[in-house]
């Protein structure tokens, strides 16, 4: 399926005839505005890339390397396909991707819609400024600062349940509280990253357009169904892609946050294998899988851009 | 547009809302920074208090905390500049050239942003201890490009095919040449992309911390590193981790907030009018 064809094809159907040329061009001419980036990434990224593929058919203890390091064909994926917690923390990452995703979605809407609406100049340009603040906030930074903020002791989150009645609560001692802490950091951290996306493409939509169609009907459901989703869609796919990945990387935030804890809480999958690999120095295993990881981020993608693209034609 | 005076005030209050929801933890780690270690463990937490500039004072004579905001710094300018030197040729041949394969190539190149650090960390290591790479700038730069050039490349695409293709054919009826035309009609009415992906680009760099970690000893110690560092010990030091805080993401946030007005123009990942 082409992605690029279809996009194109968007285009040539909305410009009309204009669209339909094709610049001509020598044959060679793509490939050398193409080839520094090619060539680099590959120069870069390849060596890595197969080293961890082919770790992943062997065995590969760093703590027993006097053994040497064999293939085993595929002994560490049907070890790591068995492996409980494997299985586990995906279904852990999966649940925590259901969660922030539909609140970012829809939070981030809600804010594009308000930032986009006329009227409170100075107080819309502000919200909207204000917004790069957690996108620029370091991973890092955002979990030690959850840290600080869920403290059981002298928190600040305690400190509003307490104006709201209720009993303080040891957020990062408990499995469920502490999986609502990471979730609440990362629902801060990138809905503004959903609604600038958004509100960037609410601001695609031709202004006599809209114009018209607010003259046509007084719903906002309606407008926005009819009008304004055809150019919110490829950015929601590109926000599913890009913030499926990210969970499935989700590293530093829940590193100087929780490290996984209490127990395996919140171990998502990249937590997982940085043990498996790092702690445990099980390299075959942890290779096999970070090969599986990515192919499964890489499936998804391909489904989005399937289903959401499809949508728009 | 003509609105009723209440829709109008939940128009404000939610704006308000939008304001306090973006900028509170940001507040709550800055106003941490300025309380002592006695006022910071305060139960409840308190609001007002004696600041005090003992933190920062401490953390800049600390030149592991300087270094590495310089190292930061060099690492994150140095790999945005390749990735844009790089991805905006390749984006603009994706944008409007025609050939075999084109599609598969655009999702190898986004394909490379999913890439999870955890994968690579350890060939990486090795790769980089046996040409010596180790401990240096060039490891992080080269590096942190595979994750910054795809950024790049995907923003810039969708921003330069929103560019008329009738301003290339008359370029072209002129006689330009191909890099012309790439230099001087493609750059700069794609700023706003441009600017965009080179602010997601710098924001990635200088907050990476997994390979840091891995791939950094004493000399190349990067900010995020830095700041992890003192989370260790019974009674952490809550006001040198978050003054360190502070002066690691007020430099990207000012960066950020100048360039912003570029953002919403820069974003539309392939919403074309």
């Amino acid at each position: 399926m082409s992605v690029e064809g279809q996009a194109l094809a968007q285009d040539a159907a909305r410009a009309g005839p204009a669209r339909r040329h094709r610049l001509d061009h020598g044959r060679w001419t793509p490939f050398f505005f193409l080839a520094p980036a090619v060539v680099t990434l590959l120069a870069i990224g390849l060596y890595p890339m197969l080293f961890a593929l082919v770790t992943s058919f062997r065995r590969y203890n760093i703590t027993r390397a006097r053994e040497g390091f064999p293939f085993v064909g595929f002994e560490n994926y049907s070890r790591v396909l068995s492996d409980q917690t494997f299985w586990d923390t995906l279904l852990l990452t999966g649940r925590f991707f259901i969660t922030v995703m539909p609140i970012q979605v829809v939070l981030g809407l809600v804010i594009a819609l308000m930032l986009h609406r006329p009227g409170w100049g100075f107080m819309r340009s502000l919200a909207r400024v204000s917004l790069v603040v957690p996108l620029a906030t370091t991973y890092a930074v955002v979990g030690l600062l959850g840290n600080l903020i869920f403290n059981r002791n002298f928190g600040v989150a305690n400190q509003f349940l307490s104006w709201f009645g209720f009993a303080p609560f040891d957020w990062l001692g408990n499995p469920s509280g502490a999986f609502a802490a990471i979730v609440i950091m990362d629902v801060w951290q990138w809905t503004p990253f959903c609604a600038l996306i958004f509100l960037s493409g609410l601001s695609m939509v031709p202004v006599d357009i809209e114009e018209a169609a607010r003259l046509e009907t007084k719903s906002h459901w309606a407008l926005l169904r009819h009008v304004q989703l055809p150019y919110l869609l490829p950015g929601l796919t590109a926000m599913l892609i890009l913030r499926s990945a990210d969970v499935l990387k989700l590293f530093d935030m829940i590193f100087t946050m929780t490290r996984g804890g209490p127990g395996t809480a919140t171990e998502l999958i990249s937590i997982y294998i940085q043990r498996v690999g790092f702690r445990v120095f099980d390299l075959g295993a942890a290779s096999a899988q970070a090969i599986l990881l990515l192919l499964l981020t890489i499936l998804l993608s391909r489904l989005y851009i399937r289903i959401f693209y499809r949508e728009i034609q | 547009m003509v609105s009723r005076p209440a829709a109008r005030f939940a128009h404000l209050a939610g704006l308000v809302l939008v304001f306090v929801f973006a900028m509170f933890p940001f507040y709550w780690m800055v106003s941490s920074s300025f309380k002592d270690q006695a006022d910071l463990l305060a139960s409840p937490p308190m609001w007002l208090f004696e600041p005090t500039i003992k933190h920062y004072a401490e953390i800049l004579a600390d030149q592991k905390v300087t270094s590495a905001i310089v190292n930061s710094l060099i690492v994150a300018v140095s790999t945005t500049a390749l990735a844009v030197l790089l991805g905006t040729p390749a984006a603009y041949a994706l944008a409007r050239f025609e050939f075999r394969g084109k599609s598969d190539l655009w999702f190898w190149f986004i394909s490379n942003r999913m890439i999870s650090p955890i994968v690579l960390a350890l060939p990486v290591y090795l790769l980089a201890q046996s040409l010596g790479l180790l401990d240096t700038h060039l490891v992080l730069i080269l590096i942190y490009l595979t994750f910054n050039l795809p950024i790049v490349v995907w923003i810039c695409t969708d921003q330069f095919r929103s560019i008329p293709p009738e301003l290339e054919q008359a370029a072209r009826l002129e006689g330009a040449r191909q890099f012309d035309i790439f230099w001087r009609i493609y750059l700069p009415l794609g700023l706003p992309g441009v600017a965009v992906s080179a602010i997601f680009s710098f924001i990635f760099s200088w907050n990476e911390l997994l390979y840091a970690l891995v791939l950094t000893r004493r000399n190349v110690q990067t900010a995020p590193v830095a700041a992890t560092s003192f989370m260790s010990g019974y009674e952490l030091p809550w006001g040198k981790i978050m003054a360190t805080g502070t002066v690691i993401v007020l430099p990207v946030t000012i960066f950020a907030l100048v360039v912003s007005r570029h953002m919403i123009r820069g974003l539309t990942m392939g919403a074309t009018k």
